[in-house]
């Protein structure tokens, strides 16, 4: 069977070699084609596409947002230059901000301690304005009054009023229509533009912007940052490695030809299919370039080998296809393997860069087979001074070396990747994403000043049933505990529970007597005060999002400061528990992103806990296949899943936080560590086969020859990983770093252990047959 | 306020509506400002004289995921010679504001008055507020979309004809005067036979269409006056919809100045 796959691929590569032009230009054609999808990707910018759909946190979330509004809000802090904001020129500010704030595309509703709907009586009626008009003729009595409201009502302080009152706050509501995944986009360009608007106007005042919808934007906008700064970081240093390594200007340049082409296909192909890009996903090219590389490099590396041996090219470039044909295409299969077994995972972003990594790995694999030699072919190419010897020595002593200390080796290597291991579960879970950017991108510095100064951009809301109604009496007693009790959690900055509203309007409707801020204890008048209060509100300002149309239920949201994925999850199960225990008739399911993102994490590690496995089985059945041994398939699953363990134990001492992306890096792994394994395992085979030479003299031929290849492959594809490392966003800034200390374990691995298991492995049958027939009897 | 229409006689424009297409020439030479107001104003006249009404509304409230929420209310109404209309309404459902009563006194210019009578507190309360246009139980009506259409509650621009459903019509912009309405402009279309209005498009502040109003299922009474039994408004931004339906329309009923002031109020019932 081998002899007909190596006739089929001389046949091939002679048939390249006539026919180099038609195959460049083939080539071109269906790379074009493939590219010319590009013009379908698109950015999304919605948190929510990290969600599959049938998330439940996300569906949660989704029900209650269909009830009330939906809430993409912008939060626009702003600082005035002085100690307090409650003075004519900040207020005017506010206000500004909040009358042109109608005009920002898809805004449904602003709220701003300005056009807070104030309430007073008015003899015996109740007067219902804005507690803010024409800031520029206040008082000093009127400020004083305006700053008392606004720092004790319930409702504004903490929210839209810090409660020192230094710093105040507008929150704009979007509805996006959800027709062009512009909008978001659309949306924070205006608001930035108002901005800046209102900046020249007040030059002395800071305004800061935060809130969901920044979040939204900022996802796609650090992507492009990543694409604009990394891109280029890595290209440099791609072309740098590969040069320094070949020595060849033409080989350089052809290796180049097949990575843009490679990237360029699957991003293509990627638009065909209707993949919008994200924040995960808008790395793949990276990913793409990092695999690819491999494939060119060990075909240009045995072409040169074999030209200094004095073969022509043409000859030189047929025989290495015939050498790395199946070390290729096993390379690659498995690594798209391990990239599609992302699919399990339960974010979407993350099986778009698998996919498109898988597809990029594949059509790399392709077009180094067919394009890569005929562009050598076409381009005259020098042949490097012979160099590497330096390396292939010192390699070959590593690979004595190792032979001869066996025993030390495997136990201390065995000990070390155990002890590794056994740190995995000290991992703990967190996705903060807030902090997913770190101090480079603005909306976590905003994010940062708001969360210090005045609200938290972590929340997480009730809506809570009323089964006689939000005006009963019971229901709004029920809600005040609710929200007390929240109070005595110090990370909560603010509760907004309606019963608050009904508190302020009984004073009112008592002449404003502070005596009768409490709830009302009828509940038709409860009701009753609330449809006067509904009947003299404002467009825009009604109670909709917070009131469900039966009024059957009510809105109930906590503000925190920051929280930590365990924390949220603590946090919302205490709620949960509060309401079953103190009022059961109102149980609730908190959701909020705080919540989706708390829970994504073990989402997506406990769906790859299925796909990792069912993606080493199938690497594994390959293994055997091609190396015709079930034993050593078996054993190549030494060198294929420890270094995951290791890297993740490694990461538990490091840093010990992860997050959802870092369930992709068990993908990237699994899919690179396999090809050192291949790399290693078959040449070692093939000495032991081809040359009858004992385990011992295979392994160090076996160094000699991949060592130099793999030790340079895995340095190109740690450096790819280490420049994502440089990445603003920080879920693909620690899936990097994880993924470059599995290589580093795998190639650990693949030196110091892997070697002593082959020995001990071959050594029992070796004792009673010879190496062929075993083979011969486990590949039938 | 003059214009060259007001010459036309009543019963010449009545003649000429008769022969569909010739109703227009009333029109010719007019600009598109003196068009549409002066089609504001023909709708206005055709409809005078109704007296008073009385009628039972019924609003099927649905949110973004079809969850329905109804309201039950009673409606008069009183016509006021040289003024807006006067009207009441009574409200039976949700149970916890049955016997609440909203009494409007609605003003050609200026802001319309109003009371609300709370039978809990057996209390009226003056609704002192100047901004109106917050939603009308919930729904995706503003109380400006059903109070009294007034003439001068708009400056009007007559756009095109159009048909629509098979009916001719006259398109019309309509820019609300009151600086506190939460629209930017509504495009109205009314049907040229019966000057009827048969659908409104809303424009938000930020000039985005924010809900479309269709008009179903007119039926005439005394003769003259025509009245939609079903109103259809869709908000095309939050995908919530409000069906409101009218029944039992009675006219003439002997309704006076008496039942429509606050002391009145509070004996609705």
């Amino acid at each position: 069977m081998l002899n007909a796959i190596d006739r089929f691929v001389v046949r091939m590569g002679q048939g390249i070699m006539a026919h180099r032009w038609l195959t460049v230009i083939l080539s071109i054609l269906l790379v074009g084609w493939f590219a010319y999808g590009a013009r379908y990707l698109g950015f999304s910018t919605d948190y929510r596409v990290y969600f599959g759909p049938e998330n439940p946190q996300l569906k949660a979330f989704d029900q209650v947002q269909n009830v009330y509004n939906k809430n993409d809000i912008t939060m626009v802090v702003i600082e005035p230059p002085g100690d307090t904001t409650f003075n004519r020129e900040t207020l005017s500010l506010v206000d500004t901000f909040t009358e042109r704030a109608w005009g920002l595309p898809y805004v449904i509703r602003i709220d701003s301690v300005t056009n807070f709907q104030h309430t007073e009586a008015e003899g015996d009626d109740l007067k219902v304005a804005d507690l803010v008009d024409n800031p520029a003729g206040l008082t000093d009595a009127e400020l004083a009054a305006i700053r008392a409201v606004a720092i004790n009502e319930p409702l504004l302080a903490g929210r839209l009023s810090s409660r020192d009152g230094r710093v105040l706050a507008v929150a704009v509501t979007h509805q996006y229509l959800g027709k062009s995944s512009m909008e978001v986009t659309e949306a924070v360009a205006a608001t930035r533009q108002l901005r800046d608007e209102l900046l020249a106007e007040y030059p002395e005042h800071r305004i800061y912007l935060s809130g969901s919808n920044m979040m939204s934007n900022t996802f796609a906008e650090a992507s492009m940052a990543d694409i604009q700064s990394l891109y280029p970081l890595m290209y440099g240093l791609l072309i740098v490695v590969v040069y320094l390594f070949l020595r060849s200007v033409t080989a350089t340049a052809a290796t180049v030809v097949i990575i843009v082409f490679s990237t360029v296909g699957a991003m293509g192909l990627a638009g065909y299919l209707g993949i919008s890009l994200t924040s995960p996903s808008a790395i793949s090219p990276i990913v793409i370039t990092t695999l690819a590389v491999a494939d060119s490099v060990h075909i240009l590396v045995s072409l040169f080998a074999l030209m200094r041996e004095g073969k022509s090219k043409q000859e030189a470039m047929v025989e290495s296809l015939r050498l790395n044909f199946m070390p290729v295409f096993l390379t690659s299969i498995t690594t798209a393997l391990g990239l599609l077994s992302i699919n399990f995972a339960d974010s979407p972003p993350l099986h778009d860069l698998g996919n498109i990594s898988a597809m990029g790995s594949i059509l790399a694999w392709l077009l180094s087979i067919t394009l890569l030699p005929a562009l050598i072919a076409i381009f005259p190419v020098k042949v490097p001074a012979r160099k590497g010897s330096f390396m292939a020595a010192r390699m070959m002593a590593l690979g004595e070396w190792t032979v001869r200390n066996k025993r030390p080796v495997f136990w201390s290597s065995a000990l070390i990747s155990a002890a590794l291991m056994a740190m995995i579960p000290l991992n703990e879970a967190n996705d903060k994403f807030v902090h997913y950017f770190d101090e480079r991108i603005q909306f976590r510095n905003d994010s940062d000043f708001m969360a210090d100064n005045i609200t938290g951009l972590y929340t997480m809301e009730f809506s809570l049933p009323a089964k006689n109604g939000v005006a009963d009496p019971a229901y709004l007693a029920q809600l005040d505990a609710f929200k007390n009790w929240w109070y005595e959690n110090p990370k909560v900055m603010h509760v907004s529970s309606v019963s608050d509203i009904f508190k302020r309007l009984n004073k009112n409707l008592h002449g404003d007597d502070p005596e009768w801020y409490r709830l009302p204890t009828e509940r038709d008048m409860a009701a009753q005060y609330l449809l006067l209060y509904e009947f003299s509100l404002p467009f825009g300002l009604d109670l909709n999002n917070s009131i469900n149309l039966d009024k059957t239920a009510s809105r109930f949201i906590v503000t925190f400061e920051h929280l930590k994925s365990r924390e949220t999850r603590e946090t919302l199960f205490s709620g949960q528990q509060w309401l079953r225990d103190n009022a059961p008739d109102l149980a609730a399911t908190g959701v909020s992103p705080a919540v989706m993102f708390a829970f994504i994490a073990e989402r997506n590690f406990s769906s790859m806990a299925v796909g990792i496995p069912l993606a080493l089985l199938g690497i594994s059945v390959i293994l055997v296949l091609a190396l015709r041994s079930l034993k050593f398939g078996l054993v190549s699953l030494v060198p294929n899943l420890f270094p995951m363990g290791m890297a993740f134990g490694l990461w538990a001492i490091y840093n010990g936080e992860v997050n959802f992306t870092m369930s992709f890096s068990m993908g990237v792994m699994l899919g690179i560590i396999v090809d050192d394994t291949i790399h290693f395992m078959s040449k070692y085979l093939r000495a032991r086969r081809e040359q009858n030479i004992s385990p011992e003299e295979a392994v160090v031929h076996t160094f000699r020859t991949v060592g130099p290849a793999l030790l340079v492959t895995s340095l190109t594809l740690a450096l790819g990983f280490l420049v994502l490392c440089y990445s603003a966003f920080y879920p693909t800034a620690s899936m990097s770093l994880l993924t470059v200390m599995g290589i580093a374990c795998a190639l650990i691995t693949d030196f110091l252990l892997l070697p002593v298991v082959l020995l001990w492995a071959d050594r029992e049958k070796a004792s009673e047959q010879t190496m062929e027939t075993a083979c011969e009897s486990s590949a039938s | 306020m003059n214009h060259p229409r007001r010459k036309i006689n009543v019963l010449a424009a009545i003649l000429l509506s008769l022969v569909a297409g010739t109703s227009l020439a009333q029109y010719d030479g007019l600009s598109a400002e003196d068009k549409g107001l002066a089609i504001a104003r023909e709708a206005d006249r055709r409809d005078l004289g109704w007296g008073d009404s009385s009628a039972t509304m019924n609003m099927v409230l649905r949110n973004r995921q079809g969850d329905e929420s109804v309201r039950e209310m009673r409606n008069k109404a009183l016509e006021v010679a040289d003024d807006g209309d006067k009207s009441l309404i009574i409200f039976d459902e949700p149970r916890d504001v049955r016997g609440t009563a909203l009494l409007t006194f609605s003003h050609r210019v200026g802001d319309d008055d109003q009371w609300l009578y709370l039978p809990a507190l057996k209390r009226v309360k003056r609704i002192a507020s100047s901004n109106k246009s917050g939603p009308f139980m919930g729904s995706e009506f503003a109380y400006e979309d059903i109070s009294s259409q007034e003439v001068e509650k708009y400056t009007y621009r007559y756009l095109r004809d159009e048909t629509l459903n098979g009916q001719d019509c006259f398109v019309i912009e309509r820019d609300p005067v009151d600086e506190d309405s939460g629209y930017s402009r509504q495009i109205v279309w009314m049907d040229k036979a019966e000057y009827r209005v048969q659908k409104v498009e809303y424009y938000d502040r930020k000039d985005s269409h924010l809900k479309t109003l269709t008009f179903h299922d007119y039926q005439q009474y005394l003769n003259k006056h025509w009245r939609a039994q079903r109103l259809e408004m869709v908000n095309h931004q939050t995908m919530k919809s409000t069906t409101l339906t009218f029944a039992d329309y009675t006219f003439a009923n002997g309704f006076d100045d008496r039942e429509f002031n606050q002391s009145g109020l509070a004996r609705m019932r």
